[in-house]
């Protein structure tokens, strides 16, 4: 079950192994804060979808699972849209249409089709819970990373020195892609050393 | 024969796959009832926010804000009940997404008070400057006895002229499209309702 969970931090990543749901990845990391808050939301429609799932699976007839897959997690997104726009109406209206959006965010789609619709409750959770925990670290890192050479702050807080010329291309699309680029590169770089240190024992 | 093959439709694969999504549909439908109604009034009391925090921006002095001839128009009163000016939501289409705007204009929509962003998604560094003073400032007590037009690259020649954002030509013609267009409906209303109100 610890495996289920920590497969989605780092081995099945779904950002940086996967390249799942880079839509929301690439659009909505500008700042820190909404990289937390898209990767909450994500976690939380996630979780709730796969849960449910699982404990219905052997009632959804094959031919139309994608079908029903997709009414469930647009359930549970439109849920925490709502929740949003009541209780973090700045948020909210930062996310914009990305919020909306998260149905068709393949890894959910992902994790109940390959995980979910084949597993148990209590391992479909971990799974997701790992999976969102993993996406929503993955898009803290982009929000982080873009914040501060963008605007020189961190979730709001100035970190670079007073008279830092912030590089707006990074709060624009260009600087997300370069970002993305660079972490999947570095993503890889660690993973390979980890093999070949692993090799080395053997 | 009839019966057999009402039986074996009614039992088919179709029926059930019917069934089970309808049924997820419903009980998916009904709980969405229940976030909705938690969810609504509170939507609601931050719009209503949003829209008073940028009214009070536009005119400090304001006490009073009272709704005016249409959803989304309001009057602007001060402590002796005079009428500050009106103020109205405006929307349309910008560079990305939709803009919305909280406009002031003083009693005879004669001059421009000013406006706030209260929505846009224009990109950074481009765009996204109509929500700075200096991009908003010029639209300070801008007459308004001529649709505002924009000019690129230049000084403004004319009084009803102002300056597009560099590189940002879109998001500029947006912003001052949306505002002729709903000025000159607010302008149209606020006639109509005084030529009614003479008439009794």
């Amino acid at each position: 079950m610890i495996k289920d969970f920590l497969k989605g931090l780092w081995r099945e990543n779904p950002i940086f192994v996967q390249v799942l749901g880079t839509c929301p990845t690439l659009a909505v990391t500008t700042k820190a804060l909404f990289g937390l808050s898209m990767g909450l939301a994500t976690m939380f429609v996630v979780i709730c979808s796969s849960v449910t799932i699982s404990i219905i699976k052997k009632l959804v007839p094959g031919q139309v699972r994608i079908a029903m897959f997709t009414v469930i997690i647009a359930l549970f997104v439109t849920a925490a849209d709502y929740f949003l726009k009541a209780n973090f109406f700045e948020i909210s209206k930062a996310l914009g249409p990305y919020v909306p959006l998260i149905v068709v965010n393949c890894l959910i789609l992902g994790r109940a089709e390959a995980f979910a619709s084949k597993n148990g409750v209590l391992r479909s959770f971990w799974d997701a819970f790992g999976m969102g925990m993993g996406f929503t670290c993955a898009l803290i890192a982009m929000g982080s990373v873009r914040e501060i050479l963008g605007a020189g702050t961190i979730f709001g807080f100035r970190v670079m020195w007073h008279d830092f010329t912030t590089w707006t291309v990074m709060a624009l699309p260009a600087g997300a892609f370069i970002t993305f680029g660079l972490f999947v590169g570095l993503f890889k770089m660690i993973d390979k050393r980890i093999c070949e240190e692993k090799e080395k024992q053997v | 024969m009839v019966l057999k093959a009402i039986r074996s439709i009614v039992t088919s694969n179709f029926v059930k796959m019917a069934a089970a999504l309808g049924i997820v549909s419903g009980l998916s439908g009904a709980a969405l009832v229940y976030v909705y109604n938690y969810s609504l009034p509170k939507i609601e009391v931050n719009i209503a926010a949003d829209t008073e925090r940028a009214i009070k921006s536009i005119f400090p002095e304001v006490l009073e804000i009272k709704p005016g001839v249409e959803k989304d128009i309001f009057e602007v009163l001060d402590t002796d009940k005079n009428i500050l000016g009106y103020a109205f939501l405006a929307e349309g289409s910008g560079y990305q997404g939709v803009i919305k705007l909280i406009v002031g204009v003083s009693p005879d929509v004669e001059t421009m008070k000013g406006f706030e962003v209260i929505e846009s998604q224009e990109t950074p560094g481009l765009g996204a400057e109509i929500t700075t003073d200096k991009f908003r400032g010029q639209f300070k007590a801008l007459g308004l006895a001529h649709a505002i037009e924009y000019v690129k690259g230049q000084k403004p020649t004319m009084p009803y002229q102002i300056e597009a954002i560099t590189g940002a030509t879109i998001s500029s013609r947006a912003v001052v499209n949306m505002l002729n267009s709903k000025i000159s409906r607010v302008r149209e209303l606020l006639f109509k309702k005084a030529a009614e109100e003479q008439k009794i």
